[in-house]
This record gives structure tokens, sequence and C-alpha cells, in this order.
């Protein structure tokens, strides 16, 4: 299988993006996005988890048996997860406080388990590199990219920037529940636009 | 008198998908149809009480006294759900076959339910003693069912309408369970 | 893609990997925490430190090195920061919670100084709405307990017949802001002055 870096590249942040196309990942995806920088922090945070496990099931995967490969692969990625929390909460324990739950719950992020049933456990080892970083910075890109929205338009900061002044009414809906479903239904609804007309 | 508040709290002011989103992929999957949603909220209440009692127990006799809980939490829950929800396939499928095949993949998803994981690290985020803890998780899944069946009793009535093309299918659900969310907004000042 | 080279599916093939498995997690998991454990002890000194500044009267000691907690089982998750200048005691930092917030627990730094008045409010953690309950952290709201003696202003929010000014539309995150603050003062008369 000959890997094209641009297909895959398209592949992972538009054609099968995890949160536009294939509708994984959702929970993290409405709950951390209130800023750009949570958006971004748990993108790669996630992505580093996938790329670990992936990692490591596509190397041990002849030595799984069938029917206990579920399980096998909890554990691979619980356990990087738990990796991930630990040095985010000694080495970027700003980021780690506000993500809360949310960093051991990467470990239900149905994007890495499915990578890990349909590619990783399927495939060589850089093939499943790879696609652990495409599909893991297409996630982080969906993610960045609805944090950004929903911080411009509920707090007028970007990346922690504030462009309006300290006053100046927001849009506060976007930074709460209810803001994260509808701006999260009207990107996707873009997307679905933009590359229906490519099509 | 705090019972109630942790009850109230958890299906309406703090509801488990709409203000915690937590359950969103099953929310959004199981939805369809009333029918399915009914099914789907049964077998969440099942697992995730019984998931939140071994969870509870086996980290506060097992895994803190043994100094193990900051680093081994999260892959023994995990391994604790995924069991339970075998066994609730298993059960399930002596007990009530049409249930089986309606629930299908979604069965197994469970595991991946964020909703169980969650509320199982949340009662110790809470500090929660085990009873508050179970009262905690029964009233969050029966939080989740309403918002999935009420969801679900909506969504075969879009059915009906015409959407724009764009809009079909996820964004729509999505704007749905936002004005959804945003109505139970409203019960912030029940508490 | 044939699987010809797996392992087959036997009773015993299937118990072995998951132990191995499991054992290499764990073996893995307990190394990456014992590497990691005093970063993140370090974090929280960092915190504590920062919050302690802020919160006392002026003071040379390491209220840190002098920590410590009181034995009625009341008072069990607070911490008591006692703060010296020159060797004479200016104020005293308390470390307390409040179970009654909205999503999580919420951690205050309140320092008092040597009259039991409350010199200045830290929060330390926190998961309240954004916008609303996060206000709590804002001078607007927190500033109005600088100063202040909890036996002349009641540290409760008005609706509730105190004397604090609730945040608009977040009476919760208000309440169990007082409510930090009154166990932080109650843990004050116990016997947190030494």
């Amino acid at each position: 299988m000959s890997l094209n870096l641009k297909n895959e590249l398209i592949r992972g942040f538009i054609k099968e993006n995890a949160v536009f196309v294939l509708l994984l990942g959702m929970c993290p995806t409405l709950a951390v996005t209130g800023s750009a920088i949570n958006g971004l922090g748990m993108g790669l945070a996630s992505t580093a988890v996938l790329l670990g496990s992936n990692v490591v099931i596509s190397l041990i995967k002849d030595l799984i048996p069938d029917k206990v490969r579920i399980p096998a692969f909890i554990v691979v990625i619980a356990s990087f997860v738990t990796v991930i929390d630990l040095v985010m909460n000694a080495y970027t324990p700003d980021l780690h406080e506000q993500l809360g739950i949310f960093i051991p719950l990467i470990v239900v992020n149905c994007v890495i388990l499915g990578r890990a049933e349909a590619f990783a456990s399927k495939n060589k080892l850089t093939a499943s590199i790879v696609d652990g970083l495409v599909m893991g910075l297409g996630f982080t890109f969906a993610l960045t990219l609805l944090g950004s929205i929903r911080e411009i338009l509920g707090a007028g900061s970007i990346f922690g920037a504030k462009f309006v002044s300290a006053d100046a009414s927001t849009i506060l809906l976007f930074i709460l529940p209810p803001g994260a479903f509808i701006a999260l239904g009207f990107l996707i609804a873009f997307v679905n636009k933009v590359t229906k007309k490519k099509a | 008198m705090e019972y109630v508040v942790i009850i109230i709290g958890a299906i309406f002011v703090n509801n488990i998908v709409l203000a915690q989103f937590l359950g969103i992929c099953p929310f959004l999957g199981v939805s369809n149809k009333v029918s399915t949603a009914v099914g789907m909220s049964a077998a969440v209440l099942f697992v995730m009480s019984l998931a939140t009692i071994v969870t509870y127990l086996i980290q506060t006799l097992i895994l803190i006294p043994l100094h193990l809980a900051k680093f081994l939490q999260t892959v023994t829950f995990i391994l604790v759900i995924a069991s339970l929800v075998q066994m609730v396939e298993l059960i399930l499928k002596k007990v009530s076959q049409p249930l089986y095949q309606a629930l299908g993949v979604y069965l197994p998803l469970i595991t991946t339910n964020c909703a169980i994981m969650g509320v199982a690290l949340l009662v110790f985020k809470k500090n929660f003693n085990l009873v508050e803890s179970v009262v905690f998780a029964i009233a969050t899944a029966i939080g989740f069912g309403l918002a999935l069946i009420i969801f679900a009793g909506i969504r075969e009535r879009l059915e009906l309408y015409e959407i724009p093309e764009a809009m079909r299918g996820a964004p729509i659900a999505l704007i749905t369970a936002g004005l959804l969310s945003l109505a139970f907004m409203g019960f912030s000042g029940m508490v | 893609m044939p699987d010809k080279k797996k392992l087959p599916s036997t009773f015993f093939n299937m118990v072995m990997v998951l132990i191995i498995i499991s054992l290499v997690s764990a073996l893995a998991l307990g190394f990456t925490y014992s590497v990691t454990k005093d970063a993140i002890a370090q974090v929280e000194v960092k915190r504590t430190l920062a919050a302690l500044e802020q919160v006392l009267p002026e003071f040379n000691n390491n209220p840190n090195d002098e920590k410590y907690t009181l034995d009625d089982i009341k008072y069990k998750d607070l911490e008591i920061y006692p703060a010296k200048k020159d060797g004479q005691p200016v104020g005293t930092a308390i470390k307390t919670y409040s179970d009654k917030g909205f999503n999580e627990r919420i951690s205050l730094m309140v320092g008092f100084d040597i009259h039991n008045k409350i010199n200045k409010i830290s929060v330390l953690k926190h998961k309240e709405t954004p916008g609303l309950g996060t206000k709590m952290a804002e001078p607007r709201f927190k500033d109005q307990f600088n100063g202040k003696n909890p036996t002349s202003f009641t540290l409760k929010v008005k609706k509730d017949g105190g004397d604090v000014d609730a945040i608009s539309a977040a009476t919760i995150s208000s309440r169990a802001f007082c409510d930090a603050t009154e166990r932080a003062y109650q843990a004050l008369l116990a016997g947190g002055k030494k």
C-alpha cells in the first residue's frame, strides 16, 4: 500500500474528519471547546494517545487472540491516557485543570478505539503511525476551529487575547452548553455544504 | 433533603447530556425512535448504577488504600465497565432477543458511553459517599433517559419535515439538542 | 488480510495475553507515576504559595512548612497555614472547600489577620458555570469579603439572611463560596491559631 501523504492529510482533515464526517468523539468536542486553547490542548492530548495506541497495537497485533482484542485494546488505550494525564498534570498544570475529567475520558473517545479496531490492528507500523497522526490532527483541527468560534463569539477573545473592551457584551450563550450544540451543528452543516459542492 | 438536591440536580439542572456533555454519541445515534431510546435508557440505567457501585468500592477499598489510585484508576474503571457491558449483552441475549436485536451495535457501544465512565469518576470529584453515589448514578441515568426520549420524540416528528440538505442528519439533530439544552437551563433556578 | 499469523483464541492464550498486557501496563504506569509525582507535587506547592502570597498580610516565614490540620473530623480536609513576620504571628491562611457548588468541589484559600478578620480570599479550584459562577473568582464578588469580621458580617447570601451580595443568576456558586469561607472561619476559631 503506497502512502500518499497529501491524500492522507486530506482524509484526516476533511474527507474522513473524525468530528465533522464520522461524528465520533462528540463528548470532548462539545465539552472542552469553550476556548480555542482548550480545544487545541484536548486535540493534541487525544492525538498523543491515538498515536501511542496505534503504534503499540500495530506492533502486537499478531499476538492478540481475536476474542480478547477489545479488552486488550482498552488496556493499551487506557494506559496511554493515564500517561498523558500524569504528564499533563506535571508539566501543563493549567491546561490539565481546565480539561478536568475529560482527560481520563479520552479513554472512551470512540475515535481511538475505532482506529485501533478498524486500522491499527490490521495494518503495519508505518501506516498505523500515519493514520494516527492524520486522524488525530484532523480531530485537533476540528476542536480548535470550534473552540475558536465559540471563544470569539462568547468571550470576545482568541487564545486568551481579548479583542473587545472589558465591558463589551459577548454572546455568552456560545460558551454555555446550548451554544456548543448549536455552533457545532452549524459548523457541520457548513462543512456538508462545502464538501457537497466539491463532489 | 440533600438527596432531593442531588436527584433534581442530576435529572434537570445539570442534566448529564444537555449540560455536562456526557453520553452524546448514543444520544445522537440511538434517538431516532422512541422505542429504541427507551430500551437504551434502561440498559444505561442498569450499567451505570452497577458500574458506579463496583468502581466506587474498588477505588475506596483497594486502589486508595494501596496508593494505586493515582495511576490505576482509569484502566481499572474502564475494564470494570467493559466487563459489565459484556454481562448485560449476554443477559439481554437470553432474556429479550427483540431488544437485543433492536439495540444492535449500540449495546457494546455503551462501554464507550462517556456518561458511564464520567459518573464513575465524578462521584469522587464531588466527594459523595456510597449511598450518595448510587443515588446520583440512578438519577443521572434517569436524566439521560429523559433527554434521550424527549429528543427521540422530537426527531420522529422532524422526519416529516423538509430540511435543507446540508442540515440533514447531524446538524439539525445538534441544533435541536441545543434548543433542548437551552430549555433545560431554565431549571437552574430550581435548586 | 488473512490472520494466519494471529495467535489462536484458546482459553490459555486469551488469559495469558490479558494477564501479560495488564502486568506490562501496570508496571509502565507505576513507572510513569514515580517519574512524574514530584513534578505534580511541585505544581501543588507553587499554587499554594501563590495563593498564600495573595491572601495573607505581609509575612516572611514559610507557612507551607508550618502547615497543620485539625483533629476534629469536621475540619479534616482543611489545611492551616500560620504566617509570621520576624517570628511574630501576623495572620493565618486556611485552605477550605465546599461541596455545595454546581459541579465539583470548590477550593478556596482564605487569609485572616491576627484579629480574626478576613484579609483576602483566593479561589484555588472550581468548576462553576462559565460567565456566571466563575465570577466568584473576580474582584467584584470576592473583594466584598476583604477586611470583614465574620461576627458582624454574616457569611451567607442576602437571600438567606446574611450580608453577602450574591452573583446575579449564580446563587448556588455564591452560597458555596460562603459555605467554604464560613467553614474556614469556624476552623480558625476551633484552634486554627497557634
